[in-house]
């Protein structure tokens, strides 16, 4: 039998099981969303400088191709090889036989979102490339043979208690032991040999210098710097968009990406790396992988406005019930919901439907995407393809034609109250979605419409 | 074609017209005084800070507090209590450093990061690697935000630079703070003047 890929909705519902999971991934992340709040409003201008950063990535994207040649040409100028990848698959092509070049197979690696949108671990595995994820997040994660389910907060669904059973098995901590200090410290211990004895590297980007052709790596743990600065090959992957125009913009992205993300002043490192150490060699891959297209799609362009903070997530009220896992996208969430469809509509086309419209995501994002107006729009963009789901596109077609003809819409209405009234076993029950996690309402006796008109009689008399 | 050719005429092609660069007027400080906002950040996130009068002071601070273990530092003046001359050695060969002493350029008050550069540094790897960091800054070189961090850093040409605000943390626990991911498990910063 083909297996279907289960869509969000299906997804969700295999989280729902556990509701006390449940409320707690939600308080959790919800608690994050407030330490933003309470950062974000000890800044003065906080406003305006969401403003500066969402006009520096409108003007970045508007003028992308010149400042592509431009650090190209510094980061080479600086000693850095610069590497073009269309898609994907020629991404991990150029990592692979960058380490058969030098004869490396074993690679530890930080946190990089565009590396886990491309499947490069799983790549380098079938090429006989061992890869240690050196987040502690993503790590854990690596060890249950999960994706992450955030992009900041890797393992954010998963309980202590199963962080400790997996150290256990893999790194021998005492069984039972669910101690975050105790876990975090065997990570430490064994991360740091895996970062003594590798010879490569691969880290993400989190901002790339027109100017300088310089690019900054931020993290808390430390493990880019660690990776980055014992290793003889520095590979650095980002997606076109990373780029900004100048040094000094970096104090503008800078304030917002911590404190948007985490509730932090700061990250603890915010790493520019501009020439690679004597002996090293430091590449750079550029990958496009959808990226000009979404760029030419009028409607989503904003969508590449994006820093990676991951605060659209923590205030969803979609995303915080039903896990990142729900997304079956790199990029889960909000933003993950408006760049997944981009990559291939037919089978992200459930994702722009995981969303109340709340607007939330909108309020919260630092750069100012439109993400709940650009949700809506996917969503008529994937109905006139045809890609919206079979039960979806009838009842919208019936819904279409009721609320088009005064007859069938009365008709429908009375209907309605008849079976609450008569019949509420046909509707309270497990087949009908609403009903799920709610009682139905108690039944009306008239319609507006039935209403008004005997009113206006008694008023009228 | 190649994909670079690729990639740079699909950019070109899809575009949009030319958006100007904003220009922002000089953002409000926040608080009146830097150097108190400083403090209070850098203790928020876990690093201690001690006012000294000058070097004599930070040995003894380096003393009280770190009598066993190795103790690398590229300032000449700390050549008595500490290894100067590392900056040729293997970089995995500092794996067993205790502590790292290292003078700065400025601090920023809002988020209490701290900038250094390589040539600061002896090598990239000794701010990262040690297990306990020391910090040294001037008083005088604590700024308010990061827009005046990048001014002053202005066409710096460094090869390697990094803002670093607190110990090395992680909370990738059920969001549980522990101190001492990777890097250093404690920030002392020394504020001299």
């Amino acid at each position: 039998m083909i297996q279907t890929p289960k869509d969000h909705a299906t997804l969700a519902d295999d989280f729902n099981i556990d509701e006390k999971r449940v409320g707690w991934h939600d308080d959790t992340l919800w608690w994050i969303r407030e330490k933003r709040d309470k950062i974000a409003w000890q800044v003065p201008d906080w406003e305006l400088l969401r403003d500066a950063a969402s006009n520096i990535k409108d003007h970045v994207l508007s003028n992308l191709n010149p400042y592509l040649l431009q650090f190209e040409a510094n980061a080479i100028a600086n000693g850095i090889t610069v590497h073009w990848a269309a898609n994907a698959a020629e991404h991990n092509q150029i990592v692979l036989n960058i380490l058969r070049s030098k004869e490396i197979n074993k690679l530890v690696k930080s946190k990089s979102m565009l590396t886990e949108e491309c499947h490069l671990n799983d790549f380098l595995a079938d090429n006989g490339v061992d890869v240690i994820d050196s987040d502690l997040g993503e790590r854990i994660v690596q060890l249950a043979e999960e994706p992450p389910s955030h992009i900041v907060l890797p393992c954010i669904h998963k309980k202590k208690e199963e962080i400790g059973e997996l150290f256990h098995k893999h790194l021998g901590t005492p069984q039972g032991n669910s101690d975050p200090q105790l876990l975090t410290e065997a990570a430490r211990h064994h991360l740091r040999e895996t970062f003594l004895s590798r010879k490569a590297t691969v880290t993400g980007i989190n901002f790339a210098v027109a100017e300088t052709g310089e690019f900054v790596v931020c993290t808390n743990e430390g493990n880019a710097d660690m990776g980055a600065h014992l290793a003889d090959v520095h590979i650095a992957c980002m997606g076109i968009e990373k780029i900004i125009p100048e040094r000094k913009d970096l104090g503008v992205f800078l304030r917002l990406l911590a404190r948007s993300a985490t509730g932090q002043p700061i990250t603890t490192y915010s790493s520019h790396f501009k020439k690679p150490r004597e002996n090293q060699e430091m590449h750079i891959i550029l990958v496009d992988n959808g990226r000009t297209k979404q760029l030419g799609r009028a409607d989503f362009r904003n969508s590449l406005k994006c820093i990676r903070c991951g605060a659209c997530m923590n205030t969803c009220p979609v995303y915080r019930r039903s896990g990142g896992h729900s997304y079956h996208y790199a990029i889960t969430g909000p933003i993950g919901a408006i760049l997944a469809p981009n990559l291939d509509m037919e089978k992200y086309a459930d994702l722009p439907f995981a969303s109340t419209l709340c607007g939330s995501c909108t309020n919260v994002c630092p750069v100012k995407i439109d993400i709940h107006q650009q949700l809506y729009k996917w969503r008529q963009v994937i109905v006139q393809n045809g890609y919206a789901p079979k039960a979806k596109a009838l009842s919208m077609k019936m819904m279409a034609f009721t609320l088009s003809s005064p007859f069938a819409y009365h008709a429908a209405g009375k209907m309605g109250r008849i079976v609450l009234k008569y019949a509420p076993f046909t509707v309270n029950n497990k087949f009908n979605p609403w009903y799920k996690q709610r009682d139905m309402p108690d039944v009306p006796t008239a319609s507006f419409g039935e209403w008004y008109q005997k009113n206006r009689n008694n008023n009228e008399q | 074609m190649s994909s670079r050719a690729q990639i740079l005429a699909a950019v070109l092609a899809n575009q949009p017209a030319i958006l100007p660069m904003p220009v922002f007027e000089p953002f409000s400080p926040q608080g009146s005084n830097n150097l108190d906002l400083f403090v209070a950040t850098a203790k928020g996130i876990g690093s201690t800070v001690h006012f000294l009068g000058g070097i004599s002071e930070v040995k003894q601070l380096i003393h009280s507090n770190f009598s066993v273990g190795r103790i690398i530092s590229p300032m000449a003046e700390l050549s008595d209590v500490a290894e100067t001359d590392f900056a040729d050695l293997d970089a995995h060969t500092l794996e067993d450093v205790e502590l790292g002493v290292f003078k700065a350029h400025f601090g920023v008050a809002e988020n209490s990061a701290i900038w250094v550069t390589e040539e600061l540094l002896g090598k990239r790897v000794s701010p990262f690697i040690c297990q306990h960091l020391m910090l040294l800054i001037n008083k005088t070189d604590i700024l308010q935000n990061m827009h005046q961090a990048y001014d002053k850093i202005g066409t710096a040409n460094y090869a390697f630079g990094t803002f670093i605000a607190g110990p090395s943390k992680t909370a990738d626990i059920e969001q549980s703070l522990v101190l001492g991911a990777h890097g250093p498990r404690s920030l002392a910063i020394v504020i001299l003047g």
